[in-house]
């Protein structure tokens, strides 16, 4: 492929996934002067939404649809972008370079940018059917489980991640009961450190949430169709109204290792956002894409990243610089807490509290010798920001500064 | 409608009728102006939608909090009239609004 018809402005970009991530690589293409034709392909009847305020502003009534809408719908109009909402990708076919609609349509591209992100994780257990048992993952979701929360609903959350966290605190300012069963001994096992579990298991066990862990969930128990509660591998029955499973997300890889695609959970791309077929891009929560700073390939959930690999797709395209890579960096809310964090604390040897975890404003550093590889702070603007940097920039620090927050983190970082 | 003006960093003017009660950000957002990323969609977590306040409107546009002020704190290329453009709610009375973007939200 010569470099003009790389970076042809006029070429036919198809964007399968109308999520935070494609909805953004349309966005990004026209901002970098791409002129020919957009396609967008969503398998859910709505235009791009954020995803985050599903489980926290939008489920306790704080926003509204449209709020959440990325772009307004005469936007996609006046940019040219063509859409097909409510349309499934069956197949790709890189050698005429077509995806096959569910509908039947074949739709030619010159590049494809794949943004079909993850979906929620299922449990293949007696009673997943049953009406009640929900996952959080679409509007549609949402939608359904606002519904079922309210003063004195009970909610039990299989499942103690962040998801299951967040749909907790929000159900209690809705007034519902919530409990959340996790499997291993902590919340956040897989996500966070010992320390943040500890905090965030206390902080909603004051605000009303029931833990029950190191638990194994064996059924759904139901009357007439409905969730009634959730069994216990040790007998126990959890009674609920209503039940989220919330044990993590399997990335929608089927339409591109089906295509020949290399998937390591996750189709694999470069740093330019870019599959092993020069004409095929993937972008967001499928990819398992590379990470510079740590050395390695992960698997990123994150709206940054859907972000970053956006402007990468577009930028490749577009025959653009590359923008500067970025740190993944990730954050929650829970009742009046900021939880932020950046970074990954891979090969991480040590760990270090700033701050006053009693009083909900502290960081859990983590250190490979005296190089920050990840940052988790709570209510702690500062040690985010600055910790953020430290990342990026590979500098070292006084490991005893750190520890002292009477020393700001200016004079920590300089 | 308020009309705000977004100043790219290399000059380029986009002029937006918004609607009372979007932030600053949104209305960048929502036209696809270049420049504000947002990535945590107005949390006030991740300081990608820095931008300048004209000198006239710094009054009109209010004070940041403690947490915006503690992000903007720690952001790059902060000038005394650096906002985060999430923290200020559009109303009628800021109608003719000029920010300037900077050249990098990273």
């Amino acid at each position: 492929m010569s470099q003009t018809e790389a970076h042809d402005l006029d070429a036919r970009v198809v964007i399968i996934g109308g999520g935070h991530a494609g909805g953004s690589a349309a966005a990004f293409l026209r901002q970098y002067g791409h002129t020919g034709k957009i396609v967008l392909v969503g398998d859910e009847p709505l235009l791009p939404y954020q995803r985050p305020p599903l489980s926290k502003a939008w489920l306790k009534g704080e926003a509204d649809a449209e709020s959440l809408q990325l772009r307004p719908d005469s936007w996609y109009a006046e940019a040219g972008v063509s859409l097909r909402l409510g349309a499934t990708a069956v197949s790709l076919n890189r050698g005429a370079r077509t995806v096959a609609l569910a509908s039947d349509e074949t739709v030619p591209y010159d590049h494809l940018i794949l943004a079909t992100g993850a979906r929620a994780r299922a449990l293949p257990i007696p009673g997943a059917d049953l009406a009640g048992v929900l996952a959080l993952r679409t509007a549609a979701d949402a939608e359904a489980l606002k519904s079922a929360l309210g003063p004195g609903k009970r909610l039990a959350v299989v499942g103690g991640g962040y998801v299951g966290l967040e749909a907790a605190a929000s159900a209690r300012a809705l007034g519902a009961e919530a409990t959340i069963i996790e499997r291993e001994s902590r919340v956040l096992a897989r996500v966070a450190c010992d320390t943040l579990s500890g905090f965030f298991q206390r902080y909603h066990g004051e605000r009303g949430v029931v833990f029950v862990l190191d638990a194994g969930v064996e059924a759904f128990e139901g009357e007439a169709g409905h969730v009634t509660g959730v069994r216990l591998s040790d007998g126990r029955v959890i009674a609920c109204d209503v039940v989220l499973v919330g044990v993590g997300a399997v990335p929608n890889d089927e339409l591109a290792r089906d295509a020949g695609l290399e998937s390591a959970g996750g189709v694999v791309v470069d740093l330019e956002a870019r599959t092993a077929d020069p004409r095929v891009f993937a972008i967001g929560d499928v990819t398992h894409r590379p990470l510079p700073l740590y050395d390695r390939h992960f698997r990123l959930e994150s709206v940054p990243n859907a972000l970053e690999q956006a402007k990468q797709a577009a930028a490749a395209i577009t025959g653009r610089a590359m923008p500067p890579p970025e740190i993944p960096w990730f954050w929650s809310d829970q009742y009046d807490l900021k939880l932020q964090i950046a970074g990954l604390p891979f090969d991480a040897d040590r760990q270090l509290v700033r701050g006053d975890v009693a009083a909900a404003k502290f960081a859990v550093f983590h250190l490979k010798g005296d190089l920050v590889q990840a940052v988790e702070a709570v209510n702690a603007p500062p040690e985010f920001m600055a910790g953020k940097a430290l990342i990026g920039k590979r500098t070292p620090i006084d490991p005893d500064k750190l520890a002292n927050p009477a020393i700001s983190m200016k004079d920590v970082a300089a | 409608m308020a009309k705000i003006t977004y100043i790219e960093h290399d000059g380029v003017e986009h002029a937006i009728d918004v609607k009372p009660g979007l932030t600053v950000m949104e209305g960048a957002v929502k036209n696809n102006v270049p420049g504000i990323d947002a990535d945590c969609g107005g949390a006030c977590a991740c300081a990608t939608c820095h931008v300048y306040v004209d000198e006239a409107w710094r009054d009109k546009t209010g004070t940041p909090s403690a947490m915006e002020e503690s992000m903007l704190d720690f952001a790059e290329n902060v000038e005394p009239n650096s906002r985060l453009s999430c923290q200020i709610k559009v109303t009628e009375a800021l109608d003719g609004l000029v920010v300037r973007l900077p050249e990098s939200q990273h």
